[in-house]
């Protein structure tokens, strides 16, 4: 499966022998878990195995949660509080669900920002880039319609709100809107169909994670110097790396206790924390809350749908090329998914051939903005629309666009960048001294 | 096929015209894959069209409202079609300023026609004569304004007796209307769409 030369299952026994003849299970198990994987690797790998921890999470107390759920805006409510109050221990249940659902989004955002410092989208490994963004597209779509379950006021407002995008688009929008609501309005018809797509979506989610890892195998892992592996022989490649199992999954368990701790703290002593009251009233289509706000980490991209009204100058001249095909509401739309499109196209967008962020002197200062830029614009998407956060999310997008389609794409030709040391095994004795020869590769 | 000829030949993957019969395999295939593909789309179609409106959805679509106890300066709020309509009354301050707000934005309104579904020139102009409700005997014109209470922007219910123009605010993104429902200031694109609306009996109205 691996590019990178090593070991293979060999059966050994005569039942094992007559398994893998017919099916070999164990050998593809074996050889995935087994994989020769960097060994210099740091702490901002962990994120993978947290990430595939969230999707059994969510999944287990997910199918949980729904042999006491009841899918209908005059039940829908009232089955959740009845989860809250009669079910045994099905409040923690819920509270693992809906923070599981945010530890979620912290892991994939610090997993995606990883690839982005250490160039792990670039050749050879746009695939797993791609997967990794349709992943992440599939997670929003998740959460999403998992919020309008509870159907309280956040969750209803929340779907009018983002169906209503749909409706955004030129003349085929409303039809559109409309399949996705089955009705003039968000209604039972649109909860039904929400918790059907629910209870989809992850297991293709989790299909797609298998192509994710089929993938990065294929080509190795990426790791913080960005040099290649030594492929030549298993000896030289064993100089390299390490197997993954069971080096980097003690390593990756630590890593994940950790975050745990601090997770189980909050479902257990603040588990509403970043939630919003409003949600705690049920869902009245003649009320809007007065001030709806999406889900934390949904805020960024909300800042940006935001950001481009009808006054600001790009958007007029997008109006005016198009003759008003492309007014400031489908603009707003366009924005907000070209944002993440911006991400999903960085492999292309990056000029440079040098992998590593760690080696690029321009790009670092560069990339540290663009993470207080998605700080900045999370903070001024749960902001009321007004001054000055107008002004503020329009120049954070502005930043957010700039960085991928100009500043990518001009460092690789105006950077000049620094030496990087020749082999992984150079750099991993920099750090830990020549003694780590003596790993057994076993 | 492919020992026959000796070497791969993409066409022959598909094609047999160096075949004897070629004509006929052909037509065959071209056959088959048509009929798949309309088979395919036939099969498809029922399973996205479930997703529109269903029956009793699209049989609700009008309502009567009784508005005689609507007093002026106050508004009701009907559910119809799963979304609220505004049914205001409006008092002689509100009408006088609403004409006001005519002139003072006279070609300038972000949306300048009337989105009313009772006059049938789609491009009648914003003006607040365009917008209000032929009045019932007694009351001076414009006194009545049914609109639906939908921010045009992405859905929300707009507040009454709020914003800049003293009309709706809508809270979610801060577009403002003005007294006869029509976008002012914010990101919303378009004026409050008037549904079809009459006089029934009396003071009852039809909505739809």
């Amino acid at each position: 499966m691996s590019g990178i030369p090593h070991d293979h299952y060999e059966p050994k026994t005569g039942a094992e022998k007559w398994l893998h003849s017919r099916l070999p299970v164990v050998g593809l198990i074996y050889d995935t878990i087994m994989i020769p994987t960097p060994k210099n690797l740091n702490w901002w790998w962990i994120w993978g195995i947290v990430l595939a921890f969230c999707l059994v999470l969510q999944i287990v107390t997910g199918i949980i949660l729904v042999m006491h759920y009841t899918p209908h805006v005059d039940m829908a409510f009232a089955s959740v509080e009845h989860i809250m109050r009669n079910v045994n221990g099905g409040h923690m249940i819920r509270y693992v669900h809906m923070n599981g659902a945010s530890l979620f989004f912290v892991a994939v955002y610090i997993h995606i920002f990883r690839g982005l410092f250490y160039g792990s989208y670039k050749a050879p490994r746009e695939i797993t880039w791609i997967v990794g963004m349709l992943i992440y597209l599939l997670m929003m779509g998740t959460a999403f319609m998992g919020y309008v379950l509870p159907w309280g006021q956040m969750s209803f407002w929340g779907a009018t709100v983002i169906t209503g995008l749909f409706g955004a688009i030129p003349v085929v929008g409303e039809p559109i809107q409309t399949l996705l609501l089955g009705g003039p309005a968000v209604g039972n018809a649109t909860l039904n169909r929400f918790f059907s797509l629910h209870y989809l979506l992850p297991f293709v989610i989790a299909g797609l994670v298998i192509v994710h890892i089929w993938a990065f195998h294929t080509t190795g892992n990426n790791n913080p110097t960005g040099v290649d592996v030594r492929k030549g022989s298993k000896e030289e490649a064993e100089k390299d790396t390490l197997p993954f199992w069971p080096y980097f999954v003690i390593k990756d368990f630590l890593g994940l206790a950790v975050v745990l701790v601090i997770f189980w703290a909050i479902v257990g002593f603040m588990p509403n924390y970043l939630g919003h009251p409003d949600n705690y009233i049920e869902a009245n289509p003649l009320v809007t809350p007065a001030h709806i706000v999406p889900e934390w980490y949904f805020l960024p991209f909300y800042a940006i749908l935001r950001a481009f009204t009808g006054e600001v100058w790009v958007v007029q001249i997008a109006s005016f090329v198009t003759g008003g095909i492309v007014d400031a509401k489908f603009f707003g739309v366009l924005a907000m998914f070209g944002a993440i499109i911006a991400m999903a196209l960085a492999p292309w967008l990056d000029t440079s051939s040098v992998r590593s962020g760690k080696y690029r002197p321009q790009f670092k200062w560069w990339f540290l903005l663009l993470i207080i830029d998605f700080f900045a614009l999370m903070w001024l998407g749960a902001m009321p629309a007004e001054e000055p956060y107008a002004s503020l999310s329009l120049i954070a997008s502005a930043y957010w666009f700039g960085y991928f389609f100009v500043i990518l794409p001009l460092l690789g030709v105006i950077e000049k960048p620094e030496a990087m040391p020749a082999t992984i095994e150079e750099d991993f004795d920099a750090h830990y001294g020549k003694k780590s020869e003596a790993t057994p590769a076993e | 096929m492919f020992a026959l000829s000796g070497r791969l030949n993409w066409r022959s993957l598909v094609s047999h015209a160096e075949d004897t019969e070629g004509t006929r395999r052909d037509f065959l295939y071209y056959a088959t894959a048509g009929a798949g593909a309309v088979t395919a789309g036939a099969a498809v179609w029922p399973l996205v069209n479930q997703m529109n409106p269903s029956a009793d959805v699209q049989a609700l679509s009008s309502i009567f409202v009784d508005v005689s106890g609507v007093e002026p300066g106050t508004q009701l709020t009907v559910m119809f079609l799963g979304k609220p309509v505004f049914i205001r009354h409006r008092t002689g301050a509100e009408i006088e300023k609403a004409r006001l707000q005519d002139q003072e934005a006279e070609g300038s309104f972000p949306d300048p026609v009337a989105r009313n579904a009772n006059i049938s020139d789609p491009s009648a102009s914003a003006e607040d004569a365009n917008r209000v409700l032929p009045s019932p005997e007694g009351e001076a014109p414009g006194a009545w304004i049914v609109q639906m209470g939908v921010c045009t922007h992405l859905g929300c219910v707009p507040l009454g007796d709020a914003g800049d123009f003293d009309g709706w605010f809508c809270p979610c993104h801060g577009s403002h209307y003005d007294l006869a429902g029509r976008i002012r200031k914010g990101p919303a694109p378009e004026n409050l769409p008037i549904p079809p609306v009459s006089w029934d009996n009396g003071l009852t109205l039809k909505i739809g």
